[in-house]
């Protein structure tokens, strides 16, 4: 890097540690350190954990926390067995002008808006929607069925929201399996147990991880669904950090709670790329 | 399980049925949605009571048809402002970025390049938080001092495109990093020698290799801005974006008149797919 090199090297890089400084890690640490204070008084404040205290005292706060933990766990494994027979599919079945095609298919839905999606399944599922009105007109149900506002409603509208990201990342890893290796496998007298345990799945270990933890990350932030497809006791824990900012104006508790939800959201991520010995920069980049 | 292995019959059947009902699946609400914005009722659902063209035409209450209706035009103009400004800001330096990535060494670069990738995995309601807690710090710091209260760090549409632009950058990186990794970089050295300065070849020669990258980043980057919704809801002030508007509608129960806007978002961003595809073929 000669004196030249130097200023262009300094161009570039500003605007990089400019963008993540002011936006991802200075505000960061400022949330981390608006967590920690503690209201004392009026406008008056002393470092504490106080609020991450109130947190683990409160058993609503905290069986939300897991609740969302553990649905977005569900979310998660769903989509992958939902997804993967599809993307194997698309990448090893079909051919040519069809494989093209569905791929297309799958990625229709990315192009529309999460809310656009959520309206659907609401029109889909409510009293007076479409499923009611067939049961009712096929005679087997008598009278209107809510199909709406419970946890498998809200899975059904996580899982639809999330599927592209999934299906994306296994298409691309078992399209660069050879179809030779699974025609040895069956040669040396595997059945289709076999191959798929110990040849598709291992190949597409890459693919399955990352798209697991897109998944598992967009349901975990997801606001929109829970809200408008759960019930009234199906709280999301992205709601209560809304709540406490927007409509208690309690920003800090708010500062904890979204604190708490990065460090879930990054400890199964760290955990995952960890169990499956993969980096983050391969996975993303 | 490929086609040169026989599998039973039964077995494929199945297999395509699976396929067959998963597109269903996939089709199914947006097909609803479409379908509802035609009905001639006050309800975006059953029964069917006719078609009508009145959700996008009628000029007049109660049947007003989405070309008519003030709050959601204006809402889709503000949409558009904040994407095309998250779009050029996100794709600029993610140009930036991905040479950066590219060319040059330097001490920790690999660290550099996580942090990169860090807003892809913080949700985006914790990113939108974040940036309201730092900028009201910042504004709430001004002001005590100074006395003056920076209007542009209060929740408002300043702060919706940032907060959509710290994390859209990083997926613009990604883009435009993919294909710059794919230059031949003796083709820059060609023009070097045929006595071009550094910034003329980069200009004259990796740029335009780079413009389908960059186009397709811009599309991308301006698509998600459009639909985003949750960093979005943390930010906005007292103009909303089409996702707030519909979100607040859709919270008061609705009328067909959000199925005409939905039909319209999907043909619009099918348009931009489209021209995506089509760019990127001829290139």
């Amino acid at each position: 890097m000669g004196a030249h090199g130097k200023l262009g090297f300094i161009l570039l890089a500003s605007p990089l540690v400019l963008w993540l400084s002011l936006l991802i890690i200075i505000p960061h640490i400022d949330l981390f350190i608006l967590s920690l204070q503690e209201k004392i008084g009026v406008r008056q404040y002393q470092t504490s954990f106080a609020n991450y205290m109130t947190f683990f005292s409160e058993p609503l706060y905290l069986r939300t926390f897991l609740r969302t933990a553990f649905m977005s766990i569900v979310a998660t494994v769903l989509t992958l067995l939902i997804a993967f027979p599809i993307s194997y599919y698309i990448a090893k079945i079909a051919r040519g002008r069809l494989q093209s095609i569905l791929f297309l298919m799958c990625l229709v839905p990315f192009w529309v808006s999460e809310l656009v999606r959520t309206f659907g399944w609401m029109i889909l599922l409510r009293e007076t929607g479409i499923f009611s009105n067939f049961l009712q007109w096929s005679g087997i149900v008598s009278g209107p069925v809510e199909f709406l506002y419970n946890d498998a409603a809200m899975m059904v509208g996580l899982i639809y929201t999330s599927m592209l990201f999934m299906v994306v990342p296994l298409v691309t890893t078992l399209e660069s399996l050879d179809d030779s290796m699974i025609e040895a496998g069956y040669d040396l007298g595997g059945n289709g147990y076999n191959v798929l345990r110990e040849i598709i799945i291992p190949h597409a270990m890459p693919g399955i991880v990352s798209g697991s933890i897109v998944v598992f990350m967009l349901s975990l932030g997801n606001y929109l669904t829970p809200i408008m497809l759960g019930g009234k006791d199906s709280l999301w824990f992205t709601e209560m950090i809304y709540s406490q900012f927007i409509v208690r104006f309690n920003w800090e508790l708010g500062a904890a709670f979204g604190f708490l939800l990065l460090g879930l959201s990054s400890l199964i991520v760290w955990g995952a790329l960890k169990l499956s010995g993969q980096t983050l920069e391969k996975t993303m980049g | 399980m490929i086609p040169t292995i026989k599998q039973p019959r039964a077995f494929s059947l199945i297999y395509g049925a699976y396929v067959a009902l998963f597109f269903v699946y996939l089709a199914l609400p947006l097909l609803v949605v479409s379908l509802f914005a035609f009905n001639d009722s006050l309800f975006p659902s059953l029964p069917w009571n006719g078609f009508t063209l009145d959700w996008f035409f009628s000029p007049e209450q109660p049947q007003r048809g989405v070309f008519y209706e003030k709050s959601i035009l204006e809402s889709i103009g503000t949409s558009a402002l904040v994407a095309v400004s998250v779009a050029a800001l996100s794709v600029g330096v993610g140009t930036c970025n991905a040479f950066l990535f590219n060319r040059y060494e330097f001490r920790l670069k690999s660290v550099l390049y996580v942090l990169m990738l860090l807003p892809l995995v913080i949700p985006g309601i914790v990113l939108g938080i974040s940036i309201l807690v730092f900028s009201s710090t910042v504004a709430n710091g001004v002001e005590d001092s100074l006395n003056y209260d920076i209007e542009a760090l209060r929740p408002g549409l300043v702060l919706v495109i940032l907060g959509q632009f710290s994390f859209i950058t990083t997926i613009a990186t990604l883009v435009i990093a993919a294909r710059l990794k794919k230059f031949d970089t003796s083709l820059e050295e060609a023009a070097l020698n045929l006595g071009a300065t550094r910034l003329t070849a980069v200009r004259t020669i990796t740029l335009p290799y780079l413009r389908p990258a960059i186009l397709g980043a811009v599309l991308v980057a301006f698509l998600m801005s459009f639909e985003n919704f949750n960093t979005t809801l943390m930010l906005v002030g007292s103009d909303a974006p089409l996702t707030i508007e519909m979100f607040d509608r859709l919270k008061e129960g609705s009328t067909p008149v959000l199925n005409a806007v939905s039909l319209l978002l999907m043909l619009g961003s099918s348009l931009l797919a489209l021209t995506m595809i089509a760019f990127q073929r001829k290139s």
